[in-house]
């Protein structure tokens, strides 16, 4: 039974090293091909022709002018007469045809009759929301009513966080080929293993028949792992073209509308404690919707879970407005700040430095020496002692400075996976892989594995993913993927290994056992001298190529992969109170990653998951309008995200104390993007005196309440 | 880089930060390309538009003649009859910057630009900024600070940079952010974007090569 466990901390060359990722220079010199930059011969384009109506009945579909123009190939009406269109942007109907600009033409020529009916888009206020409004229940532990009874301090606040959407950069889309009992697809997905299956079970086709195809995804985010209506619908028209491939994308309006959102939060919180800080009681009631069909529901109190007394009540909202789909680190943000907000809110009532508040409370979260550690060395990096001040800059002059605080948890443990790696006669090595590189670094975390595994350099590893032909491998959502690929990659190699220390040890007048790769070599263990080089040792195999498989199986991973990580972030921000506009000054991150493969890709995804905070705290929401009930804000101008100008400073810890490093891969896509979010809201209220209960933190807002504040 | 012999440059040199400002003026606001929600029901809406026509574009130095309808863009062109896919089409109305490409030495928009309006003039697109197999300075320093992730703005960041770099010598990360103002990146890779661009700045001994 060959050995799979991780080489010890100290004795890794390549594994938590700062590597750079291998297809940077295809990316960087815009030679990389993303699906939507696909142009194959005889390409069709498709557009989708939309319901600007929130709610209303389709009562015809005029496609005869459509049909008549020169260059369309084919029209397909998804919302025919009849259907009830629940909220704006619902697809009516699919044009193929010869460009893109004859295939919107065309989307326009249709005539649409609508039965417009009433519509609900918003719903920041509760009461307004009537039937649409579904309550879970009440949930109970402890004694509650006692508790906030027996508390020295109870702190009460309205809070709220808006639905977002995913803005991948790279629209939702696909092309693809109906090629007879084949169907040929290049979707932008993050799921390469799994999409095909779902378009053959929507077309009702055997599962095996849709080969999938796709070098690298322009942003996913949680919102592209299913074959949508485009990828159906684009497909059903090459073959009503003749088998032409089809190549369908959501412009950004569209793309903004129904290609998925992250669901709102808001709620009424009341935290009880003692003189000390300890917590002793939380209530909330909370409501969310994430759409037609509600959605949303915040963990909540978020990692303080053990809180001793609690009641929680959440109702889910339906709105005419486009669904959600699972947004990074689904459910997380918005618990962390519905929770990490109101704590802050308790420590200003209390008069507690909210780190020290934070402290005191850690043995009611499932990670107290996770914390008080990660607590510490964010306070540290943040220089929080010396920067903290009581709530209210006291400062003189219109520029206020604000500490802010938040932690937070991911589960992220790897998926299934499979790999196979083959080491051939000639010396060269192959991972295949069916699995994709969203920008994490997937596809270099795999050479890496690798070429540790092997003793040799990381350019002598090629690795093949995105392709579904290939060992399947799960989707990349829930920061699933780092786990699972590290580990099916690690066994696939360590068993090829095994079979190439079989075929040479003969040669080498040796025991497999006394072997091992190192610096490019087999060679003996102790005795360098002793060795062949690895091309000499590959040519040992004859004509016979190594082609060996590995399995993570997430049930019994063996200690090379594990779950459930703690992370604290800190925000320093300055507020004008004169125009209400907040800048960032500072973040500090750190986090728990496991066992780290790339020191480099992994910082980045730190850097990246902050920066969605900033967007989150200070600009960006989704704004419906209730009279038309259609997005507003549709659009990258409007939908504000941070600029290189909008970040201020970040600086990143990752964990790798031995404690840490121990666990072997976990994921950390989700957690990086969840508590700086809230600390930045928590650093405005330090700052300003006041607390801005709806994020994001927009001048307006942050007027308003200093507005309050002196009212 | 023929940038001295057109008109448009003798102005001060714009930096990405300013395009916000050229762009509003001509109102890029007023039209919708889509055919999504914004888009009024159809009322016997024109079958197309004029009729295509002979269009030359002088590309990376090299001349490329098209038949386009006249409303096709400059980032369209590329994109979609060319296969020039580094411009990348995101916002498709002037606002994030994916689309970047160099037209007389200046940054712009291509989603912006119609390819009729682009004629007679040096277009320069990512494809143009190396020799195949090579890396542009801008590119490596973007690979070596990992300034991307899933790289679907990365050409466009690095167009932006090229040009600004060709005129500036950044002195600073608050220079930096001035000059890349006009591109948006949503996987959050700006830390990686300072550091690539001071460095690469460096390499092209900024401000001298324009």
């Amino acid at each position: 039974m060959p050995e799979y466990s991780w080489p010890e901390q100290g004795k890794r060359r390549l594994m938590g090293t700062r590597i750079s990722r291998l297809d940077g220079g295809e990316k960087a010199s815009g030679r990389a091909k993303y699906t939507s930059d696909l142009n194959k011969p005889d390409m069709l384009f498709s557009a989708v022709l939309t319901s600007p109506h929130a709610h209303a009945k389709v009562v015809s579909v005029d496609t005869s002018a459509a049909k008549a123009m020169k260059g369309v190939t084919g029209i397909r009406v998804v919302s025919g007469p009849g259907t009830e269109i629940q909220w704006a942007g619902t697809e009516i109907a699919f044009v193929a045809a010869a460009s893109e600009e004859i295939a919107r033409d065309a989307a326009r020529a249709i005539k649409v009759q609508y039965d417009p009916m009433p519509h609900l888009v918003k719903e920041e206020n509760l009461a307004a929301a009537g039937v649409r409004a579904k309550a879970a229940g009440e949930a109970i532990t402890g004694d509650p009513d006692q508790a906030f009874k027996d508390a020295d301090v109870v702190s009460e606040g309205s809070y709220g966080i808006p639905v977002l959407t995913h803005c991948c950069l790279e629209p939702h889309g696909q092309v693809s080929q109906w090629a007879g009992d084949k169907i040929e697809m290049w979707p932008s997905t993050q799921n390469v293993s799994g999409i095909g299956g779902d378009l053959s079970k929507n077309l009702e086709l055997p599962a095996t028949g849709v080969h999938v195809h796709m070098d690298h995804v322009g942003g996913g985010f949680g919102s592209k792992f299913n074959s949508d209506r485009w990828g159906i619908e684009g497909t059903r028209l090459s073959k009503e073209s003749g088998g032409k491939p089809v190549k369908v994308f959501l412009d950004r309006a569209t793309e903004l509308t129904i290609a998925g959102v992250r669901p709102s939060a808001f709620g009424r919180i009341k935290v009880g404690a003692k003189r000390d800080g300890t917590i002793t009681a939380w209530q909330s009631e909370t409501w969310a919707s994430g759409g037609f069909g509600g959605g949303g529901s915040p963990p909540l109190p978020y990692v303080f879970t053990t809180i001793p007394n609690q009641r929680k009540n959440h109702s889910a909202v339906s709105l005419n407005a486009g669904g959600a789909r699972a947004w990074r680190a689904p459910n997380h943000q918005q618990a962390c700040y519905l929770t990490d907000c109101a704590i802050e809110d308790l420590a200003a009532k209390l008069r507690m430095d909210p780190l020290d508040v934070f402290m005191k409370n850690a043995d009611v979260t499932p990670r107290a020496d996770v914390y008080r550690l990660q607590l510490k060395q964010a306070a540290d990096l943040m220089d929080w002692k010396k920067k903290w001040h009581a709530r209210g800059d006291s400062g003189s002059g219109p520029i206020k400075k604000g500490l802010g605080l938040a932690i937070h948890t991911w589960g992220g443990g790897g998926h299934a996976s499979n790999a196979i790696t083959r080491i051939s006669p000639d010396g060269s090595v192959e991972i295949e892989l069916g699995s994709q590189d969203l920008g994490t670094g997937t596809r270099t975390a795999i050479a890496i594995v690798a070429a540790e595994t092997l003793g040799l350099p990381l350019n002598a590893v090629k690795v093949k993913i995105g392709d579904n032909a290939y060992p399947p491998s799960g989707g990349s959502g829930g920061s699933t993927t780092i786990g699972g690929v590290s580990v099916s990659t690690r066994k696939a190699t360590v068993n090829a290994l095994d079979k190439l220390l079989d075929a040479v040890a003969p040669s080498m007048g040796l025991p497999k056992e006394q072997l091992e790769a190192v610096d490019g070599k087999i060679q003996q263990k102790g005795n360098a001298a002793k060795n062949l080089t690895w091309k000499a040792a590959c040519a040992k195999l004859g004509a016979k190529t190594i082609s060996e498989t590995g399995v993570n199986d997430p049930k019994n991973p063996g200690g090379l992969m594990s779950a459930g990580v703690g992370g604290c972030q800190m925000a320093e921000v300055s507020v004008d109170t004169e125009t209400g506009i907040v800048k960032m000054v500072k973040s500090v991150a750190v986090q728990d990653v496991g066992t780290l493969v790339n020191l480099k890709t992994a910082e980045s995804q730190i850097f990246g998951g902050c920066i969605m905070g900033v967007c989150g705290a200070l600009m960006e929401e989704r704004i419906m309008d209730q009279q038309t009930g259609r997005v507003l804000n549709a659009d990258m101008e409007f939908y504000k995200l941070a600029g290189i100008g909008d970040i201020g400073e970040i600086v990143v810890k990752i964990n790798t104390e031995p404690q840490f490093d121990k666990r072997g891969v976990i994921g950390l896509g989700e957690p990086a993007s969840i508590g700086l979010l809230a600390a930045i809201c928590n650093a405005v209220a330090n700052a300003i005196g006041v607390r801005v209960p709806n994020a994001p933190m927009t001048p307006e807002r942050v007027l308003a309440a200093l507005e309050r504040r002196n009212a | 880089m023929s940038s001295k012999k057109d008109p448009d440059v003798s102005k001060k040199p714009r930096s990405a930060f300013s395009r916000r400002g050229f762009l509003g003026g001509v109102g890029v606001g007023g039209g919708v390309l889509g055919s999504g929600l914004l888009s009024p029901v159809a009322e016997a809406a024109p079958a197309s538009g004029p009729a295509a026509v002979p269009i030359t574009l002088k590309i990376n130095g090299k001349t490329q003649n098209l038949t386009l309808e006249p409303r096709v863009t400059l980032l369209d062109a590329l994109r979609n009859h060319l296969d020039l896919t580094g411009a990348k089409r995101v916002c498709d109305r002037g606002t994030c910057g994916a689309c970047t490409v160099i037209l007389n030495g200046r940054v712009v928009y291509s989603c912006t630009v119609l390819a009729i309006d682009a004629q007679g003039k040096e277009i320069q697109t990512i494809e143009g900024i190396a020799p195949a197999g090579k890396l542009h300075p801008v590119s490596a320093a973007f690979v070596q600070h990992d300034a991307q992730q899933c790289g679907y703005c990365t050409p466009g960041f690095v167009m932006a940079a090229k040009g600004y770099l060709d005129r500036h010598a950044p002195k600073s990360i608050e220079d930096v952010e001035k000059g890349l103002g006009g591109n948006l990146c949503r996987c959050g890779t700006y830390v990686g974007v300072r550091q690539a661009v001071l460095e690469a700045s460096r390499e092209m001994k900024g401000g001298r090569n324009a």
